[in-house]
């Protein structure tokens, strides 16, 4: 639970978010805001999340698709005057609600992005030709060729100057030793869900 | 031996068969003429990118990169890490500062580690290859090879985000870096003055979640390179070079405009002017030909 | 003395000056029109060699007025500083040479504006007397302070240190004033994390064992008369009249009455706190949790509401910003903060102000406290069952907001104790005897609280109290004045110059400390305080031709000037700033100086040597104020832009010391046009004798209908307002001037 203008949702994501300690020295110049190339398509831009933590609009911050747009391009790390890490705060803030569950359903880059990390940390690498068709094909079959005839040529490019193999779908690229490192992603993941219990109580 | 020994760490998109296989494969013609040797790290993982957050907390992310500089410690222990990849110098260098900066977060990862056998000690440079280019080989040390100068070809240096921000290269400012303008004219080129785009973003990973969003940033990357009267986009960065040459056709169809215009890797450009041949230049990896470099790759 | 003048002119030939002009002719000139004993040439003027030949005439006694012809008057002026001889300064480089093209064509015209200059420096300096201080001046080492604040305590220790006396006059049975009711002060070192000790009681014990200085508490200054140097001072009750050099006005300020703020509560219930209320609070609680007035309970949190009725145009509040309040509220805010981290702090803000590194340090470390800051407009406390809630809009998120608060402190500001505001005595006085000098075109603010008792009483012709410069604060000039104020030997300092909190006090206090003391020192040789530091003499008038106008008394912009009981003017030259606006205000012409006066530059202008009607070379005449406009044709020259040959410039002490006659003087002698360059002027001015360039645009507006009846163009009188940075400006004002000239023909009284 959190009220309107008190600490609580700012201690929240001070402990569980990505660079969440940060949060409290914005100082609310919105550069960050007028610098990113996809602000006007943010429901809300980085400053105004800032407040809205620091005012405990919990549900609004999380449930938002604004952290979602983010490029990773880091003209606000970049430019922010008090030097916060902006990008990796958006990051970390659309992960931690992602993990709670409550980012929105239906989000493009949410899917695109967990199912790019679904694919490296099977085998440790990432195979672009899965990648792609798994995320042209996830809302069903009949989407995923209709994406797949638009995309076409840009794959028949690819497939043409050998930057796209056919062949990858039946295995291709990974770690040899992927058992370990899916054995460190599954302890980091671990310190990490402690992590966020212990604060939860 | 060589004169120049990396810990290479050459990333997902550079593999056989992969959409930037033709930066790697450009930049081992480089790295012959060079006197440069890339030692691949042994069983390098992916380091999730920045998109790999979704799935992904900081921890187990920050141990991706860490198993790849803990890899390159026992394997290379003295040589610096390089990377081609923006990306991948750009996450796994933040890895290495923040592990070495925050000792939480150093023995949580630690911890990690552990399961999967290994150790970061965190003693390592983690480079970008064009740094390698410029201050251990020097813009005059780039300029001797060069046989075919790539002279009346106009090109806008688009250096894009993550080659860029928020680490920069050479010290240079993050609203006007020069190195790639500066290397253009090594090699014989001139560059796009006040190329407007310079280090706008091409919408990166998320040209695959919201293509046209990104597809209207890539429109303005590229009627700025025309407007500076450009033959061709150079660029460091894959996402950046396949965000700009692969949707040309959808966005003129959305737009209406003509674009045709080559986007290239810089080493693929230094491969051509130091006289080396179209495949070796990987020119055959082009999805929009460059045919002014195709032409001088042919001339004897 | 003045009866044996001894004239002699010395020209230098260095600097390109001999490859120019023909210096055998000028120093015919200087003998022939001139009428100078010697006229001597030197390769190299301000050498060792150079000045150790002007040095053996005067020894010699030889001379007893020189004109040193060479650069400008604000050049070498180290190297031609000769002691008991008058001297004029004719320039021939700044002036001439480096505003003249190097050709054929020139030369001719060249040469006449150097000999024109040589004929006005003889002339001026046969004008001239040396200076020497009247006798009248006194000595006392002893500053008084009026005010035992922070500022006025600091100011009295720093007076101490440096030797000489201190006494404190404060109001109040206890010293200390509003700084002894903090709690903390913010920090004055790095890292501006934590708010510190007030140090108030430390001050206290140095100002008691100090035995340079005297308090007395309950006390006040019931009457000031006197002079810099000169001060008598009733000390009210029963202390008596005591002597001082000069005085410290360290009084402080009231804090904004808050019940004027009905939307805020304020008055209808305790949890509605000012600043001070909270440093009352936070005392109580001394570094425990702070309690609520209302049920003794622990703030569990609390909201800052910064510019509470301040920089505000609404009816009753004050319009600007006081300063210290961001970083105040920031402190506040950290007492809970300190005592338990737990406590929700916000502040609610429009803009924040932190100045300074300083500032910004300890705004990141409020930050990292976790004090909330809120861009927004609190438009509303509501105080009902026990309850206060403030309602206000978040401008960053676009939406009303209604919350809850245990506590509610209001950043309100801060009002000068000025005392009464002579402007509007003065303003009512004008009214009554028609004499006012310019319209008042933007109504006073008149802050609604200002105590309107005397702090000072002075027994001043201009009034009681230090003249005010904006909103009842008494500063005067930051840029022409740094720490003065418009009453020579009397220093502003702390907050009833400007707001400002204690850090800013501190260097105020001790930047008046010194003021203080370098007017006594001067006040003791009879030299004038700044900006003509240094200066000897004074104004002397001729009582026989007084008419007992007035004008100099009303008009002098620092109060200098009194009235004895038949009403001639009393000078009190310890009070003079010697800026010679008193001269030319003059209508009788019976005020002058002994090296500076309607005859020196009166004559100056008279010896030019006019040509006729039909020589197709017409005159100009510049008078040119030698603080901003004179240096600006300097660097003009300097920088090698040209302008007419045509112009005859004479430096003025101040636009304000011109006197009418000079314009008339000069239109019949056959000038064509006249120029007054003079500083700006206004609510934001920059003359450095305040009123100056006022009175002067006042005076020459009135110089039209003269001219008219003379049957001459308006045009031929220009007044200008000049900056010291105008030297692309100065030469086209010139040269638009020569052409307005060309395009209404010659002056005809030319003969």
């Amino acid at each position: 639970m959190s009220e309107q203008y008190r600490n609580n949702f700012l201690r929240e994501v001070e402990a569980n978010v990505e660079e969440g300690e940060w949060v409290k020295r914005c100082m609310q110049c919105g550069v960050c805001s007028g610098s990113c190339p996809l602000g006007p398509h943010w429901e809300h831009p980085p400053q105004e999340l800032f407040m809205m933590i620091r005012a405990g609009k919990r549900d609004e911050v999380l449930k938002s698709s604004s952290m979602w747009m983010c490029t990773s391009c880091y003209n606000c790390i970049a430019r922010c005057p008090r030097e916060l890490p902006i990008t990796h705060i958006m990051h970390g803030l659309a992960h931690y609600a992602e993990r709670l569950g409550l980012a929105p359903k239906n989000q493009q880059t949410n899917k695109f992005a967990q199912r790019f990390w679904n694919n490296l940390s099977k085998t440790g690498r990432v195979n672009e030709l899965k990648l792609t068709l798994s995320f042209y094909f996830m809302n069903g079959f009949m989407a995923g060729v209709k994406m797949s005839l638009n995309m076409q040529k840009v794959g028949l490019g690819m497939l043409l100057s050998k930057r796209l193999n056919p062949f990858e779908i039946l295995g291709g690229h990974g770690c040899k030793d992927s058992k370990g490192l899916q054995a460190i992603l599954k302890k980091a993941r671990e310190i990490e869900d402690a992590k966020i219990a212990k604060f939860q109580g | 031996m060589a004169k120049h020994n990396y810990s290479f760490y050459p990333g997902c998109s550079s593999q056989k068969g992969a959409s930037s296989s033709n930066q790697l494969r450009s930049t081992q013609t480089i790295c012959e003429e060079l006197d440069i040797q890339l030692n691949d790290i042994p069983d390098w993982n992916c380091c999730s990118a920045s998109i790999g957050y979704a799935g992904g907390g900081e921890l187990p992310r920050l141990a991706l990169s860490a198993r790849n500089i803990a890899l390159s410690e026992q394997a290379h222990p003295d040589q610096d890490i390089v990377a081609t990849c923006a990306a991948c110098w750009l996450a796994t260098r933040e890895a290495n500062d923040r592990l070495n900066e925050n000792s939480g977060l150093l023995a949580n990862t630690n911890e990690a580690l552990k399961a999967g056998g290994l150790t970061f000690k965190g003693n390592k440079k983690i480079r970008h290859f064009v740094e390698i280019l410029i201050e251990d080989i020097g813009y005059e040390g780039l300029k001797k090879p060069v046989t075919k100068p790539l002279e009346g070809i106009k090109i806008a240096g688009y250096v894009g985000c993550q080659t860029n921000r928020p680490f920069g290269i050479d010290g240079e400012s993050f609203e006007n870096p020069l190195y790639l303008d500066k290397l253009i004219e090594t090699l014989g080129a001139e560059p796009v003055e006040n190329y407007e785009k310079k280090v706008s973003c091409c919408g990166g990973a998320l040209m695959f979640s919201e293509p046209e969003k990104s597809q209207a940033l890539v429109k303005d990357i590229i009627e700025s390179a025309y407007d500076g009267g450009a033959d061709m986009i150079v660029t460091p960065c894959p996402v950046c070079q396949l965000n700009v040459e692969v949707y040309q056709e959808q966005i003129n169809k959305k737009y209406g405009t003509k674009f045709n215009i080559p986007s290239v890797y810089y080493s693929t450009l230094m491969s051509v002017a130091y006289g080396r041949s179209a495949q070796d230049a990987a020119l055959n990896g082009q999805v929009i030909r460059a045919i002014k470099l195709e032409e001088i790759a042919a001339k004897s | 003395m003045a009866d044996k003048k001894k004239l002699g002119a010395y020209i230098c030939k260095g600097c390109g000056i001999s490859e120019r002009l023909d210096i055998d002719e000028l120093a015919k000139i200087a003998k022939s029109d001139g009428k100078v004993a010697i006229a001597k040439q030197h390769d190299f003027l301000c050498n060792s060699d150079g000045v150790k030949m002007i040095q053996a005439d005067i020894d010699a006694g030889e001379v007893s007025h020189i004109v040193i012809a060479a650069c400008s008057r604000r050049a070498k002026t180290d190297a031609f500083r000769f002691d008991n001889v008058a001297i004029a300064r004719t320039n021939l480089r700044e002036g001439v040479i480096w505003v003249r093209p190097d050709t054929e064509d020139a030369k001719e015209t060249t040469q006449e504006m150097a000999e024109d200059y040589i004929r006005m420096g003889c002339a001026e300096v046969k004008f001239m007397t040396l200076p020497s201080a009247s006798g009248e001046q006194g000595r006392v080492d002893h500053v008084l302070v009026v005010g035992g604040g922070f500022t006025g305590l600091t100011a009295a220790l720093e007076i101490a240190k440096a030797g000489y006396l201190a006494t404190i006059v404060e109001k109040t049975g206890a010293l200390g004033g509003t700084a002894a009711q903090l709690y903390k002060r913010t920090p004055v070192r790095s890292p501006f994390a934590d708010p510190q000790d007030n140090g108030i009681a430390d001050l206290i014990q140095q100002i008691e064992s100090n035995d340079k200085i005297t308090v007395h508490l309950n006390a006040t200054v019931s009457k000031t008369e006197g002079a810099p140097g000169r001060f008598n001072a009733d000390i009210s009750p029963d202390i008596g009249t005591k002597t001082f050099g000069s005085i410290i006005q360290a009084s402080g300020f009231t804090p904004y009455d808050a019940t004027q703020l009905p939307e805020f509560s304020y008055g209808k219930t305790p949890d509605v706190v000012d600043q001070l209320g909270l440093e009352a609070l936070a005392k109580e609680a001394n570094g425990g949790a702070i309690k609520r007035p209302s049920d003794g309970k622990e703030v569990k949190n609390v909201v800052f509401v910064q510019c509470a009725g301040q920089r505000s145009e609404k009816e009753g509040h004050l319009s600007y910003c006081s300063g210290h309040c961001c970083m105040t509220s920031v402190k506040q805010a950290m007492y809970f903060k300190d005592a338990n981290p737990t406590v929700d702090a916000m502040v609610i803000y429009t803009e924040l102000r932190m100045p300074g590194a300083a500032g910004e340090d300890f705004y990141r470390n409020g930050q990292d406290k976790g004090v909330t800051f809120t861009k927004g407009i609190v438009s509303e406390v509501v105080s009902e069952a026990g309850k206060v809630s403030v309602k206000f809009k978040d401008l960053i998120l676009n939406e009303e907001v209604d919350l809850e608060s245990d506590l509610v402190v209001l950043a309100t500001g801060m009002v000068a104790n000025s005392g009464i505001d002579s402007e509007i005595l003065l303003t009512e006085e004008d009214e009554k005897t028609e004499e006012k000098a310019e319209e008042k075109t933007e109504e006073k603010t008149i802050i609604p609280i200002v105590p309107a008792e005397s702090i000072l009483n002075l027994e001043y012709r201009q009034g009681p109290d230090l003249p005010q410069l904006v909103n009842g604060f008494t500063d005067s000039h930051f840029i022409c004045f740094p720490y003065e104020t418009r009453r020579t030997g009397i220093y502003a300092a702390g907050p009833v110059r400007r707001p400002m909190d204690m850090a800013q006090a501190t260097e105020d206090a001790t930047g008046a400390a010194l003021k203080a003391i370098q007017a006594l020192e001067n006040a003791g040789i009879g030299r004038a305080a700044h900006p003509r530091s240094g200066d000897l003499s004074f104004p002397i008038f001729r009582k026989e031709g007084c008419t007992q106008c007035k004008r100099c008394t009303v008009e002098c912009p620092f109060g200098a000037i009194n009235e004895d009981e038949k009403g001639y003017p009393q000078f009190n030259e310890a009070r003079c700033r010697r800026c010679g606006t008193c001269m030319g205000a003059c209508p009788v012409r019976v005020i002058s100086f002994e090296n500076y006066s309607v005859e020196t530059v009166g004559q100056a202008i008279k010896s030019v040597d006019m040509p006729d009607e039909f020589d197709e070379k017409p005159r100009l005449l510049v008078l040119a104020c030698e603080n901003d406009a004179y240096p600006a044709l300097d660097m003009a020259g300097m920088t090698r832009r040209e302008y007419s040959a045509f112009v005859r410039i004479i430096p003025v002490r101040c636009l304000g010391s011109v006197n009418t006659i000079w314009i008339s003087d000069a239109l019949n002698s056959g000038y064509d046009g006249i120029i007054l360059m003079g500083c700006q002027k206004g609510d934001d001015y920059q003359c450095h004798f305040v009123k100056g360039s006022e009175m002067a645009h006042y005076r020459m507006s009135k110089i039209g209908d003269t001219l008219q009846q003379l049957q001459l163009e308006t045009e031929r009188v220009q007044t200008y307002e000049i900056a010291i940075t105008d030297m692309e400006r100065v030469p086209k004002i010139i040269n638009d001037m020569a052409a307005t000239i060309e395009k209404i023909g010659m002056n005809p009284f030319k003969f």
